[in-house]
């Protein structure tokens, strides 16, 4: 089948996330066009483009627009999609992708799928996995639509290189009047630091840190490992830490292959937000807390002392890199 | 405003996976509806206006119905529809609301059981309206609103005129909990029931699994935490 693949660009680059898409891409094409399409006000240059083919893109479409609106890459999306014939539309489950997706699926008359953990199965129809009840649970999901929207959570496909060059051409896309109805007035990205959402490293720490007075250990030890900074609910409620550091389940959902928690009791609404973290560590000075039941590792003990030891370590562990 | 389970429910499955076990399961009002319906009651108080609650359900979430009458708002709709996905309820809150003119349309940024996300965007798309996604802050002065919402490694500050969708992040605002007098009023206030004009879903969640379960967990003595680092470097390769 035919598969087209947005390919979000951020100030001229592609991050992981796209590459992981299109290796995705390529899985579900079996044999079928595999296009990516890169819809941007900072268009990457063609060489950019085209190294998006190592990952199994045959085409790569780029279409420059105005402003960098969902609402108009939704449209560009949308007709490259007619015009490819592509059956199946794929996204990443990030802000952006979500907020892309649902106008295409309108568009289109498609099925959608968030959150997807898998890739089709089409034995009996098109199913797709998914996260569901923040973590607790997975579904599959049977998708009729004659075209089906995914939007794909990162950190889940691997990476496949191996492809060759792809083809990259111009793609005209008619713009609605709408795209450019939502003004940006100012951006603040989160500067010096790995954003959350990005992040494979995360150390996380909760009340038990006592204070904001304490978050140097914190600090210091993510920064470290290259790791970013989370926190629990009350933590941010208490403006200890910023709230775009609050995980779980009213918080930001994660799932990087690190989750260091530091004095966080593991409350089911935290865990909703970071159960889906490949390794899972825990310390905490209570064997009691319920963290432990779904750490890999744990520490029995208290973060003022196990913390500066982890930093010590890591310092070692650095210098030997 | 969608009706999900209470955020403490130990979610199990039955008939052999394919359901999900609603044996014992307490329903809230979504967490991120709640806000939307305090944020819409603030600006309404500050500036005049009323407020509607649309829910598409059945029958038995008629109680979350009326707890968000009880909290404020000024009148409550039902669309006597299962709400089977996203598309649908979509669709159906669509067609209700095309001939109504609502400055402001707000919806949660998902509903935590399916963590779709999905409803705000597709309803937007389908009554022509600017759509703003995951909105952490949301001011209104005059007939155009700044909102601020949440971008992939950070936030955006945005200007939309009316009207237009947006879906609410926590921090909008501080959810309100129904009183009293909240709770005797609503007995009052219009909750009307209409039949749905049959939208047909796009996607049907056929069976669940749990998540896999862990092993035991690794202790390691705090006095040798310092083991932690090469563990997470030598043996989990994470680091
Ligand atoms: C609707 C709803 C939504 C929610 N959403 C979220 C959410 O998204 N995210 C979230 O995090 N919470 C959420 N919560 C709150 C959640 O229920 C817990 O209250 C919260 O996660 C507890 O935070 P904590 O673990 O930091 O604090 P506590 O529960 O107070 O735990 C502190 C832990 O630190 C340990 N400790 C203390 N001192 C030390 C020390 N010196 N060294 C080591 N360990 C120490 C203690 O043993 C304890 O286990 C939600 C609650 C509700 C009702
Ligand atoms: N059955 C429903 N009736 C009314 N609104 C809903 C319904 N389901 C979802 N919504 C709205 O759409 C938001 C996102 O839901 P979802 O797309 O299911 O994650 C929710 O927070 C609600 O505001």
């Amino acid at each position: 089948m035919n598969v087209l693949i947005f390919a979000e660009s951020s100030e001229g680059n592609f991050k992981k996330a796209v590459f992981e898409a299109v290796s995705y891409g390529k899985q579900v094409a079996e044999g079928g066009e595999v296009v990516a399409l890169c819809a941007s006000a900072q268009m990457p240059s063609d060489d950019v483009l085209a190294s998006l083919g190592t990952y199994g893109a045959n085409k790569v479409l780029k279409s420059a627009i105005q402003e960098d609106r969902p609402a108009a890459m939704a449209d560009v999306l949308a007709s490259a999609a007619k015009e490819v014939n592509a059956e199946v539309i794929i996204v990443s489950n990030n802000y952006n992708g979500k907020s892309i997706a649902p106008a295409v699926a309108v568009a289109l008359d498609a099925s959608i799928a968030t959150g997807v953990i898998s890739v089709p199965d089409t034995a009996n129809g098109f199913s797709v996995k998914r996260g569901v009840f923040s973590g607790k649970g997975f579904g599959h999901v049977a998708l009729n639509g004659a075209v089906k929207v995914l939007a794909i959570t990162p950190n889940t496909f691997a990476i496949q290189e191996g492809g060759s060059h792809a083809s990259v051409s111009d793609f005209a896309a008619s713009i609605g009047a709408n795209a450019y109805q939502v003004k940006s007035s100012s951006i603040d990205k989160v500067q010096g630091k790995i954003p959350l959402t990005e992040a494979e490293l995360v150390v996380s720490a909760g009340r038990g840190m006592k204070g904001p007075e304490n978050w140097g250990m914190i600090e210091e030890l993510a920064s470290l490992l290259g790791a970013a900074t989370a926190c629990s609910k009350p933590v941010a409620d208490m403006d200890w830490r910023p709230h775009e550091e609050h995980v779980g389940q009213t918080g930001i959902t994660i799932k990087p292959n690190l989750y260091i928690a530091i004095g966080i009791s593991g409350a089911i609404q935290h865990l909703a937000g970071v159960s889906s973290s490949k390794v899972i560590v825990v310390i905490n000075k209570d064997p009691e807390a319920p963290f432990f039941k779904v750490a890999d590792y744990g520490i029995v003990g208290d973060a003022f002392d196990v913390v500066p030891k982890l930093i010590e370590a890591a310092k070692v562990l650095k210098s030997a890199q | 405003m969608s009706v999900v389970p209470d955020t403490t429910t130990k979610v199990t499955f039955t008939d052999n996976n394919t359901k999900f076990n609603t044996a014992g399961v307490q329903y809230i009002i979504n967490p991120y509806d709640e806000m939307s319906l305090t944020r819409a009651l603030e600006l309404t108080e500050a500036q005049g206006g009323t407020v509607t609650v649309i829910h598409v359900g059945l029958a038995d979430s008629e109680p979350s119905v009326r707890k968000a009458l009880a909290i404020g708002a000024h009148e409550a709709v039902r669309i006597n529809a299962e709400a089977s996905d996203a598309t649908l309820v979509a669709k159906e809150i669509a067609n209700w609301a095309a001939d109504k003119e609502f400055d402001l349309i707000l919806t949660g940024r998902e509903s935590i059981d399916y963590n779709g996300g999905m409803t705000g965007g597709l309803l937007a798309a389908h009554l022509g309206l600017p759509f703003v996604n995951v909105v952490s802050k949301l001011d209104i002065n005059g007939g155009e609103a700044t909102a601020v919402r949440d971008i992939d490694g950070g936030k955006e500050t945005v200007q939309v005129m009316l009207p237009f969708v947006a879906s609410a992040q926590k921090d909008l605002t501080e959810p309100r909990i129904p009183n009293m007098r909240g709770i005797m009023a609503a007995r009052s206030k219009p909750l009307t029931v209409v039949d749905p004009g049959g939208a047909s879903a796009k996607g049907q969640h056929q069976s669940y699994e749990m998540p896999p379960a862990k092993g035991a967990v690794q202790l390691i003595e705090p006095d040798n935490a310092a083991e932690l680092i090469s563990i997470l470097h030598n043996e989990a390769k994470v680091i």
